[in-house]
């Protein structure tokens, strides 16, 4: 009997979707919700962590033939950053890590906003789930197991999202005109630098709202469409390189290369497209509650929200950056295999939206001039930073993916190196010494009347 | 009665717009209308009777039907005076 008991109690802990449901059932119990709330909203976390892995089959299904292909036709590892498709390969075996990670970092920023002078409550669902599911893995790979994984997570989860949104925050009174809204979106460090370099470049540079644009360009905000095409593209180039004899013989079992790599691109779309139901649905309950509990315990708190808040100020600045990026990518693509490292393919998600964040980000301080080099450097940094995480990440280091905007990799790689010079150890020490340096420092009489810990230039 | 918030990818933006969509409604006090998010590429016109969206992808809506295209998804008293006028001309308030 206690056997058969202790099984069902492993079994539901060690099944990411069973644990994400129960999270979100006791959630809802606690918020009071009817019956019929409480059964929808349990079922759809359920189901939405199950599409997930089924979208992230779909992905390694089109991702494996093109990193062949790659491979034979240049004799190199090519990788194209997805986040989706990374995170969904991590959930198969870091699922319930990642899930408790989840829960406990959303508190503990929470917590932190409460007591340090990092005021943001970072609001973008998804990107709280895949910084969870990265420090899951950098955790577990530095050594760390069961409830000291989890607690160092939550804390390092909880601090990652309160003071990346104040790295953004002069830039952001500056683009909104008020000091109401934070930034949460994990690529903050590429915005950060677009910034600054608009700062540096953009003497006397118009805006780029200043700018007539074609409309028919409109488009490619709809980003299904942007990555079946990208891929597509990326997927021929490759296809023509590694040539119709290797394609047909070795992976399409005998389909004409061509057809098979326009169905391939458009495939890794679709898995996308999947995932992004997956996660929808499995937010659907928590971030609701997350913010109606943070608006209770936290007095003057920000909300930090996804990259589009920005899109409205500066619509053109939007397009241009998306492009300057993925040029920077394409450019450090170029040099990448120059050097001979692993090459990082630009993958048009990442772009689209830190680029285009990264435009607005260098209008508002430098106008034309700014918003194209400052997101140009945005892709050269989204195309550099991966190659230096992708070590720290354990056996996900070899798949044809990994994650794709700058502060996962900043973060990846500091935890990451940390962990070699000093063990599990270590990265405890450096998470916990943080934590309390923040609350430290919110302790300190305030001097100033802004809330941010760190003023670039504002 | 349904309205629905589209972004462009349907995960952060139209989901805040879904949360102070509902806020303005429970603050203008009307019950019985069922609000969701959506991404662009999702959204068709069954999918509800009013959709509401930012006005940097309002250029892509227009197959949608009747959108309301507000200037910021954080403006609470942008959305509320936009949802007031439309709600009104339906009759649903007075």
């Amino acid at each position: 009997m206690v056997e058969r008991f202790l099984k069902l109690v492993i079994d539901i802990l060690s099944t990411p979707a069973v644990l994400v449901a129960l999270i979100s059932l006791v959630g809802l119990i606690i918020l009071k919700k009817p019956l019929s709330e409480i059964i929808k909203g349990t079922t759809k976390t359920f189901l939405g962590f199950l599409v997930i892995s089924a979208g992230a089959n779909i992905i390694v299904g089109s991702l494996d033939p093109f990193g062949q292909m790659f491979q034979h036709a240049f004799n190199v590892n090519g990788v194209v950053p997805n986040n989706e498709a990374i995170v969904a390969m991590a959930l198969t075996e870091y699922g319930s890590t990642t899930a408790f990670i989840m829960f406990f970092g959303m508190l503990a920023n929470i917590l932190i906003a409460r007591f340090t002078r990092l005021k943001f409550i970072f609001l973008t669902g998804h990107h709280t789930l895949y910084m969870a599911c990265m420090l899951a893995v950098i955790l577990a790979v530095s050594g760390l197991k069961g409830v000291p994984l989890i607690i160092v997570g939550s804390l390092a989860l909880g601090l990652i999202m309160a003071a990346f949104p104040a790295i953004c925050q002069p830039f952001m009174r500056k683009i909104t005109g008020n000091d109401n809204v934070g930034f949460g979106h994990f690529s903050s460090l590429g915005y950060a630098l677009s910034g600054v370099v608009g700062k540096v470049v953009g003497k006397g540079s118009r805006s780029t709202e200043d700018i007539k644009f074609p409309k028919g360009l409109g488009f490619l905000r709809d980003s299904s469409v942007t990555i079946s095409l990208t891929m597509v593209v990326l997927y021929v180039i490759i296809a023509l390189f590694a040539g119709p004899a290797y394609v047909e013989g070795e992976l399409s079992g005998g389909t004409h290369y061509i057809v098979f790599s326009i169905i391939q691109g458009v495939t890794f779309a679709a898995g996308v497209f999947v995932i992004l139901t997956g996660v929808r649905l499995v937010l659907a309950e928590i971030v609701p509650a997350f913010k109606g509990i943070s608006t209770k315990l936290v007095p003057n708190s920000k909300p930090a929200l996804d990259c589009p808040v920005v899109f409205p100020y500066a619509p053109n600045a939007v397009l241009i950056g998306f492009f300057c990026s993925f040029l920077g990518g394409i450019v450090g693509m170029v040099a990448l295999g120059l050097a001979g490292a692993v090459i990082i393919l630009p993958g048009v998600v990442p772009h689209f939206f830190t680029g285009a964040t990264a435009g607005v980000f260098g209008n508002a301080t430098g106008g034309v001039r700014g918003a194209t080099i400052g997101a140009f450097a945005n892709g050269l940094l989204i195309t550099f930073l991966p190659v230096f995480l992708m070590p720290v990440l354990g056996d996900l280091g070899f798949a044809s993916t990994t994650f794709s905007d700058a502060d996962f990799a900043a973060s990846g790689i500091v935890l990451g190196q940390v962990a070699k010079m000093f063990g599990a150890a270590g990265v405890t020490v450096t998470v916990v010494g943080l934590v309390v340096l923040a609350v430290v420092f919110g302790l300190f009489k305030r001097n100033k009347k802004t809330n941010d810990s760190n003023q670039i230039g504002a | 009665m349904k309205i629905l918030a589209v972004c462009g990818s349907g995960l952060g933006s139209s989901f805040m717009l879904e949360m102070n969509v509902q806020q303005v409604l429970a603050e203008l006090g009307i019950t019985g209308i069922e609000v969701s998010h959506s991404d662009l590429s999702s959204a068709t016109p069954d999918d509800a009777d009013l959709f509401i969206a930012a006005k940097d992808i309002a250029d892509g809506m227009h197959h949608l039907g009747e959108v309301i295209v507000i200037d910021s998804i954080i403006d609470m008293d942008g959305i509320k005076a936009k949802l007031q006028e439309v709600l009104q001309q339906k009759g649903i308030i007075s």
